[in-house]
């Protein structure tokens, strides 16, 4: 005789090649039946030593590196390291690089939401979600190529300033997507929100508390959906965030479709800023900073001067000194704080770079939400995470 | 088809087997999903409605049984290496890889410790595309080369 009581836990391995992991994302989940006891995520697949590489590169090196931590919005990894480094200096940026940043910044983040609901919905089943969501990137995407030449890892927030100013075009495109998005939001909204089986796949899935989400250390939409409000552009402002107006969407259910719903709430409020941004942003100006420290004398400059001209040189073959001490710098990044902890040594490379990566302290909490759950609940559990690889392994 | 032209009866063409399964070969590619890093974001941009792999025959499939190519896409580490190894062998023949991304080709920036300097220490590939990430035009290009490469090869050996 069969005796159905009996309970067997087994272990399965989920990932690193699995399509819905995200990247390479190795889970081991021990089941009993199809009900979830405990998983544990191992991660490492995507090592790349970038803090290590760090160390061995000058300050304005270490940009690039930067862009491919979390490559879903590399803009807003520039930002948050460039604003680490110019902390040790002080430098005044001009107006205009600071709307730019802000600009492209808030660009990566729509970017970025996009194909987190893109990605999660396919994952889900929803196919359709994927090809609009994508469309619009495409067209974030186009932008910046206009701007910066790259379509993704584009490099453009340095130290002291954005790389150069953006034609015309770029402003003209950005004013009329800027125009159109919140239609197109509706247009994933209509898909997805009252979604019958969206609804079932989401709802009560993947429960974090208000208390968890503050002991497992996460942010980003992940904390905002379980009813914190909290968000470092409002209460640690950086850059010229001061300057708009917009909500912090928070939702207080705490499960996987109320961080749906704050993420997609998010697109429409980065949106906003975007809005106020192209009204604010002066029409002419600086895109650098002048401080000798850390800007590469101009070009006019080094032709007539030979101290610029030895400068230049002196800055791009060997680096600027930092001063002696420590910095800390988070950001807002898509998915939660950012941070990037510099120490110096005096010298004209990092001692040693930390990288907070809001990815890896959220997969923390994996484990919490996905308990009791259904394996197939894995899959939108993991998805809500919106975990980056990139950035997790580093 | 010159001379037997007129001594088979209508609607009968003559071809050879090899460009015959070639043919149907190239026009059905499926890659296996295997998104490692930032390459694979652009991958998905070719999937999506602007670039639309799906009119090339391209539908990627998740599992490496049903998969005659592999697009390796992103750094390949220490770690992940032994991975790619095993998810390649799991192909059934015939079989290619498309290195995309300087990781995948040379690594790229990344001259760590823990990374391979390029896929082609573990597999073998067939094509690689430059770019950090390649643009999809790129990525359509290398297809492109894929396609007329398989229309070379010979089907019947002996």
């Amino acid at each position: 005789m069969i005796n159905n009581n009996i309970s067997e836990v087994i272990t399965v391995n989920m990932g690193p090649q699995h399509p819905s992991t995200h990247g390479v994302l190795r889970l081991v989940v021990d089941i009993d039946g199809e009900t979830i006891v405990n998983v544990e995520p191992d991660v490492g697949f995507l090592h790349r030593g970038t803090e290590k590489l760090a160390e061995n590169r000058t300050y304005h090196q270490v940009i690039p590196l930067t862009d491919r931590l979390d490559y879903l919005s590399p803009l807003s990894n520039n930002l948050a390291y460039c604003l680490a480094v110019e902390k040790f200096f002080d430098v005044n940026i001009p107006e205009r690089a600071e709307y730019l940043r802000v600009i492209l910044a808030e660009m990566a983040r729509i970017a970025s939401h996009l194909v987190w609901v893109a990605t999660h919905a396919l994952d889900i089943g929803a196919m359709t979600v994927f090809l609009y969501a994508f469309r619009e990137r495409e067209e974030i995407l186009d932008m910046f190529e206009v701007g910066t030449g790259q379509r993704m890892t584009s490099s453009w927030i340095r130290i002291g300033g954005v790389r150069a100013d953006m034609p015309e075009d770029f402003f003209v495109r950005l004013k009329s997507f800027v125009e159109r998005f919140d239609a197109n939001v509706d247009t994933y909204e209509n898909l997805l929100t009252n979604n019958r089986i969206w609804k079932m796949r989401t709802i009560g899935i993947g429960h974090l508390s208000a208390d968890d989400t503050q002991a497992y250390g996460t942010s980003g939409p992940l904390m905002r959906g379980s009813g914190v409000d909290f968000d470092l552009r409002r209460d640690e402002p950086y850059g010229i965030y001061d300057r708009f107006k917009w909500e912090i969407p928070v939702q207080q259910e705490g499960d996987t479709y109320a961080r749906y719903k704050v993420r997609m709430k998010e697109l429409r409020e980065s949106n906003k800023i975007l809005q106020q941004a192209l009204e604010q942003i002066p029409a002419t100006g600086e895109v650098m900073t002048d401080d000798p420290r850390v800007a590469l004398p101009k070009h006019e400059d080094v032709y007539e001067r030979m101290e610029a001209l030895i400068r230049r040189f002196y800055i791009v073959s060997k680096g600027f000194k930092a001063p002696k001490g420590e910095t800390y710098q988070g950001i807002e990044a898509p998915k939660g704080e950012l941070g990037f902890y510099l120490v110096s040594e005096g010298e004209e490379r990092p001692y040693r770079m930390k990288i907070r990566a809001p990815s890896y302290v959220n997969l923390g909490a994996l484990n919490k939400m996905a308990k009791g759950h259904m394996l197939a609940d894995l899959v939108a559990i993991v998805g809500t995470n919106d975990v980056v690889l990139g950035e997790i392994d580093r | 088809m010159g001379l037997i032209d007129r001594k088979l009866p209508d609607n009968v063409l003559t071809t050879t087997v090899d460009s015959v399964i070639n043919y149907c070969r190239k026009g059905s590619i499926w890659p296996v999903t295997f998104g490692l890093a930032c390459c694979a974001i652009e991958m998905m941009a070719c999937g999506a409605a602007k670039y639309d792999l799906d009119r090339m025959g391209i539908i990627f499939r998740a599992t490496p049984r049903q998969s005659d190519l592999m697009l390796v896409a992103g750094t390949v580490t220490r770690k992940m290496a032994p991975v790619v190894r095993k998810v390649y062998l799991q192909m059934p023949e015939p079989k290619w890889v498309i290195a995309i991304g300087s990781c995948a080709t040379s690594g790229g920036i990344y001259n760590t410790y823990s990374t391979v300097q390029g896929v082609d220490e573990v597999i073998p590939v067939d094509f690689y595309v430059p770019g950090c990430p390649p643009r999809p035009e790129a990525f359509f290009d290398a297809i492109t080369a894929l396609q007329k490469k398989i229309m070379t090869e010979k089907v019947v050996r002996k």
